[in-house]
This record gives C-alpha cells, structure tokens and sequence, in this order.
C-alpha cells in the first residue's frame, strides 16, 4: 500500500483574510482523505492564540486589490491607500468580511481550527517564535497538539506537499 | 458478495453513478462495500439526510452541511466514512461530488 498523501501548512499570517486559506484548504484535504499539518508561526500564532483568535483583523491599508464592492457598495471601484488610514476603517472592513463569510457558511477561525482538529489535522505552534513572543502553553488552544522546532516540523512533514501562507 | 450488484451500474471513472436515479439501497451497500465500509443505521442516517439535501438544492451536500444538518460531530463524521468522508458519503449516497468547499 502506498504511503497516504500528506499536506502541510506553514501559516505566517495572523490576519483574519490570510486566516482562512490554510483551514479551507486543509478542511477540503482532509475530507478527500489527505493527512493533515497546520504549523504556525510568527503573526500566524494569532490564529492558535486564544486570547486572539476572535479578535482578528484585516486592515485595508496596503490590501490594494479591496474594491469598494466588498465593503457593500453598488459600484467596485479601487479605495484609495489614504482611506484606509481613517479611525475605524479596520473595524468595518473586518465586521464586513466577517458578515461575508457567515453568509457563506464559513464558520469562525476558532471553530474551523476545532473542525480540522476533530477531523484529525496536527496543529503544531512554531517553538522559536513562541519563545519569542514569550508565550506558553496556556496561551493556546486545547486543539493545539504541541509546540515544535524548525527541524521538528522537518521531520513531521517527510514526504508532505508544504504550502507556505 | 454485494458488489456484484454493481455489475451493470455504470459509474464514472472517480466510481460515482453515472445516472444517480438508478441507485437504491443495495447500490449503496455495494458503494459502501467497495470503500471499505459497512452500513450501519447510523451510516443510513447520513445517507438518508444527504440524499433530502440534494433534491431539495440540487446539490450534494457538504461536510459542514452534513454535520449541521444530522447534529452528528465533525468526529463522528469521519469515524463513520473514514480517510475521506467528502466523496465517500457523496459516492454511496449516489450523488455528485459536494460542490461548496465547507
């Protein structure tokens, strides 16, 4: 028999936008039979951060491919970089995208880390950054299997596909 | 063996029915047989509950729509159509494969 095939998932990113493709993905991976990894590092502790990850962001500034049409508005034009340097211009952006993805059915980043843990992904938090950011073990979430070395990760993911977010 | 129920079925080349209006409970045994599985009631559930979901909406359900649906955990699920449940429950159901990523 051959060996199953593996997908791993370097996650970088802690904001709520760049949250999503690692668990969507990863979701349709392990719903077509595929072996599952989510490593997080650097910002992407965010997302494994229980006093973070329901309070994620996306701010507009530098995202230059937001179009006034996903903030809800008739018209999708470009929104200029200035604009997104306005009090409150994060909070409505991320309450926008949020309202978007509840009416897809996407489920919060909380609950879709639940779901590829149940589904059996490995979640694993990068150890040097953790070390840097002097957190511990009572910072993450219980679907958090452990906090792993660089060369850890190396030998978890032999053989696995590896997308870095 | 249940599989020879098969014998005339025609099925695509992912193994899914071709014409999804042919397929009756000993198909889905036969589907299930071949992935390793073996039907039990709550198998027929799941199966029953995505088969409503698809001629309500056209379309096959998905993961999240099946465990939001049948109030069965996302652990359950996949304990039930091991290594895979997207295609597997879709298969045996004899329905597409489930459209939405979720």
């Amino acid at each position: 028999m051959s060996e199953n095939r593996h997908m791993a998932f370097i996650c970088s990113k802690g904001n709520l936008d760049m949250a999503y493709p690692a668990l969507i993905m990863g979701w349709a991976a392990l719903g077509n039979g595929v072996d599952v990894t989510l490593f997080f590092t650097f910002w992407g502790l965010d997302l494994i951060n229980k006093h973070r990850v329901d309070h994620l962001e996306i701010a507009p500034v530098g995202i230059t491919s937001m179009k006034t049409g996903m903030m809800g508005f008739p018209v999708n034009m470009g929104i200029p970089q200035l604009a997104g340097v306005l009090p409150g211009m994060t909070a409505v952006a991320t309450s926008l995208m949020k309202k978007k993805m509840e009416e897809l059915d996407v489920p919060p980043v909380r609950e879709m880390l639940q779901m590829l843990h149940d589904a059996g992904a490995k979640i694993y938090g990068c150890k040097m950054t953790v070390d840097m950011m002097k957190l511990t073990k009572e910072d993450f979430l219980d679907v958090v299997d452990g906090v792993v070395t660089a060369s850890e990760f190396i030998d978890i993911t032999e053989g696995a596909q590896i997308i870095f977010i | 063996m249940a599989t020879s129920v098969l014998e005339n079925i025609p099925l695509n080349e992912e193994g899914f029915l071709t014409d999804p209006s042919v397929w009756n409970e000993e198909i889905a045994k036969a589907l299930a047989e071949q992935e390793g599985i073996e039907l039990t009631e709550k198998h027929w559930e799941v199966i029953r509950w995505c088969r409503e979901a698809a001629a309500r909406s056209g379309a096959s359900p998905t993961l999240r729509q099946i465990t939001t649906g049948t109030g069965l955990s996302t652990k359950e699920l996949f304990n039930l159509f091991p290594k895979g449940p997207a295609k597997k429950v879709a298969r045996i159901a004899g329905l597409g494969k489930p459209e939405g990523c979720i």
